[in-house]
């Protein structure tokens, strides 16, 4: 199957700065795409060259197989949810929704009948006659989604539209989404730096940093099995620490954090030599916590600790634990079953975690 | 402390009402009495519409009146037509330093009294003038031209004018425009003509409104452009005030006609605005 959306070794570059480097992905149809990455790293600016607003310095953007590099925005398949959705202020929902098939020469009375069916389909039937700001956060961004639908695009993008939201809706807007996007079946491709958007609605999302895709995979690969130490640091949370690499064991291994604190890890395939600086990721929730060491038994990483703090935070609520000896501080995720409920600072606590889960990178880089 | 802000209140205000009576009220209820009398002997009047009889029975008059609407409609029309592309190159396009350049050089003209900017336009636009000369110099006359004392050389001073009046209501206007509405606009299907019709136009109306309103409004009343510039053939309306109120001495036919000019004007800014849809409050709020 030809993919909707092909971006081949595209480059852009601004005076010296290069915001887009040789970036190459490809975006099958009716797939939900996203970009992650830091405010900065040239997401918007790859989004921008699909749109036509920028031309690339060099590569090529194929949509359903034909380059689009000559085509001007207004010609080209593609439309743009933009960050404060740009909704026409001066007309109603109607005209707004209606304004992309009016350019394109459509008759009245299918306009019409267009506006309505995009309207019954975002779930806000009959209000064609409303003002722009009569309606609510969600109902506009409904709006920007159908005045872009109406067109039928081969792919929609998507500019942080949920970063003006407040968070309850945020939350809700992000499921309604997904289902629009089901309910239209049409590629997306979504650009945020809010990985918890990226990871809830992604079929598959590219980690961006410094102008260049760090990985492209799933959600659940970009966390549990990151290609680069960038990716293990911005999805998710994690524990970081640098260190020395003491023993290589097939895919195990073992490091001595700066501080002298000895853990286990994994290189999950990458190339690590004994004596390489490396960094180690662990995840807080990766982390078991016990009050009996006789629980951790079957972890290849065990210790003792007393706890400093107590981060409460409902369902995600975690302690800082201090090792032994006082040299480093762990974030261990805090079940909230019950058992741990009168744990207290200065308690001791034993924790553990299995020396997989602690994603090793060579240093350098980031 | 009820009656303290009352009293706070009246003295915060006292500046604008002294101002709104002293300048505005009394000086035209005064000239509209005047206009209504007529003078039947020495020192001797009587109400009536005389004076407003013979503006209307008089062509020259009417013709001054319904010429200076003209003229300066079209200035207006003129103004705003340079007036959009500068606006929107300064508010959409130009960055930083050019921006205040470009703004600056709106301004400039202003720094000199409306006097010496219209002998600046006289030096240029006469037979002896930098134009006619550089025209012979480059052999495209035979003779010296005359470019002064016309309509069109009036025109050019009125709108020279009124440039920055215009501008100024353009700029904030479409400032306001956020440039992802016009990129959705080219995104969703239109092109440059189509955006600027459904787009940026109506947005910016209530500038464009306002800018017509001030301009308009400085044409019909400017004394100095059209009489240095015009000829004897391009009489303005003021000039008739004037003289009736300096050289004739006939307050009460120069009372009437400046009634008719307070008319006119009110008319017409009236129907411009009803003519857009726009209203009083949302174009000068």
């Amino acid at each position: 199957m030809t993919p909707d959306l092909e971006c081949l070794n595209l480059v852009k570059k601004f005076g010296a700065t290069t915001a887009v480097d040789n970036v190459s992905f490809d975006v099958p149809p009716g797939s939900f795409f996203s970009i992650l990455g830091p405010s900065g790293c040239g997401k918007t600016t790859i989004m921008r060259m699909i749109a036509g607003f920028l031309d690339p310095s060099s590569g090529d953007i194929k949509i359903r197989d034909r380059s689009v590099l000559n085509t001007p925005p207004n010609k080209r398949p593609v439309n743009m949810v933009f960050q404060h959705l740009a909704l026409f202020p001066m007309m109603t929902i109607a005209e707004n929704i209606g304004y992309g098939l009016r350019r394109n020469g459509l008759p009245k009375p299918e306009i019409a009948r267009k506006v309505d069916e995009a309207l019954e389909r975002i779930g806000l039937p009959g209000i064609g006659n409303r003002k722009v700001d009569e309606l609510s956060g969600g109902q506009k961004q409904r709006v920007a989604i159908a005045r872009c639908m109406v067109l039928e695009p081969d792919v929609l993008l998507l500019d942080e539209p949920l970063g003006a939201l407040d968070l309850k809706l945020r939350e809700r807007m992000k499921v309604e989404l997904k289902a629009l996007q089901a309910a239209f079946d049409t590629t997306f491709v979504y650009i945020t730096h809010d990985q918890s958007e990226a990871l809830v609605m992604s079929d598959q999302i590219a980690v961006m940093n410094h102008g260049r895709f760090e990985q492209i995979g799933t959600g659940r690969e970009l966390y549990y099995r990151p290609d680069s130490a960038f990716v293990a640091g911005f999805v998710g949370d994690s524990n970081r620490w640098a260190g020395e690499i003491t023993r290589v064991d097939g895919d195990g291994l073992e490091i001595r954090t700066d501080s002298g604190l000895l853990l286990r890890g994994a290189s999950h395939g990458r190339v690590l030599s004994v004596g390489e600086k490396a960094q180690i990721f662990v995840r807080p929730e990766a982390i078991r916590i016990a009050h009996d060491a006789g629980e951790l038994d079957h972890f290849d990483n065990r210790m003792t600790g007393r706890v400093t703090s107590l981060l409460f935070n409902g369902a995600a609520s975690r302690i800082i634990v201090q090792d032994p000896e006082g040299r480093e501080e762990i974030e261990v995720n805090l079940p909230q079953s019950g058992e741990f409920a009168g744990l207290a600072r200065g308690a001791e606590v034993q924790i553990g975690w299995s020396g997989a889960q602690g994603n090793c990178f060579a240093a350098g880089g980031h | 402390m009820r009656t303290q802000a009352k009293l706070g209140l009246f003295l915060l205000l006292s500046p604008l009402l002294l101002w709104l009576t002293l300048l505005i009220l009394i000086p035209h209820v005064d000239m509209l009495l005047v206009s209504l009398r007529e003078r039947i002997g020495v020192g001797q009047y009587q109400t009536s519409l005389a004076n407003y009889f013979t503006f209307f029975s008089e062509p020259l008059y009417l013709r001054t009146f319904v010429r200076t609407a003209v003229m300066s409609i079209m200035a207006t029309a003129i103004t705003l037509l340079i007036a959009f592309p500068v606006s929107y190159y300064i508010a959409k396009m130009a960055r930083g330093r050019v921006r205040s350049a470009l703004f600056l050089l709106c301004l400039v003209p202003f720094w000199v009294s409306e006097l010496v900017r219209t002998f600046g336009w006289m030096i240029l636009l006469r037979e002896t003038g930098v134009i006619s000369k550089l025209l012979q110099y480059l052999n495209l006359t035979d003779g010296p031209v005359e470019l002064l004392y016309n309509d069109a050389a009036i025109m050019v001073g009125l709108v020279y004018t009124s440039m920055l009046f215009m501008v100024v209501p353009l700029v904030t206007t479409l400032e306001s425009l956020p440039d992802e509405v016009i990129e959705a606009g080219y995104d969703l299907g239109g092109n440059g003509l189509s955006v600027l019709r459904e787009i940026v136009i109506p947005h910016a109306m209530p500038g464009i409104v306002s800018g017509c309103i001030v301009v308009f409004m400085l044409s019909l009343g400017n004394y100095l452009t059209p009489t240095m510039l015009g000829g004897k053939d391009s009489l303005w309306f003021t000039e008739l005030i004037y003289s009736q109120f300096i050289v004739r001495f006939n307050w009460e036919l120069g009372a009437a006609f400046g009634f008719m000019l307070l008319i006119l004007s009110s008319t017409i800014v009236w129907g411009m605005l009803k003519l857009t849809g726009q209203s009083l409050e949302k174009t000068m709020g």
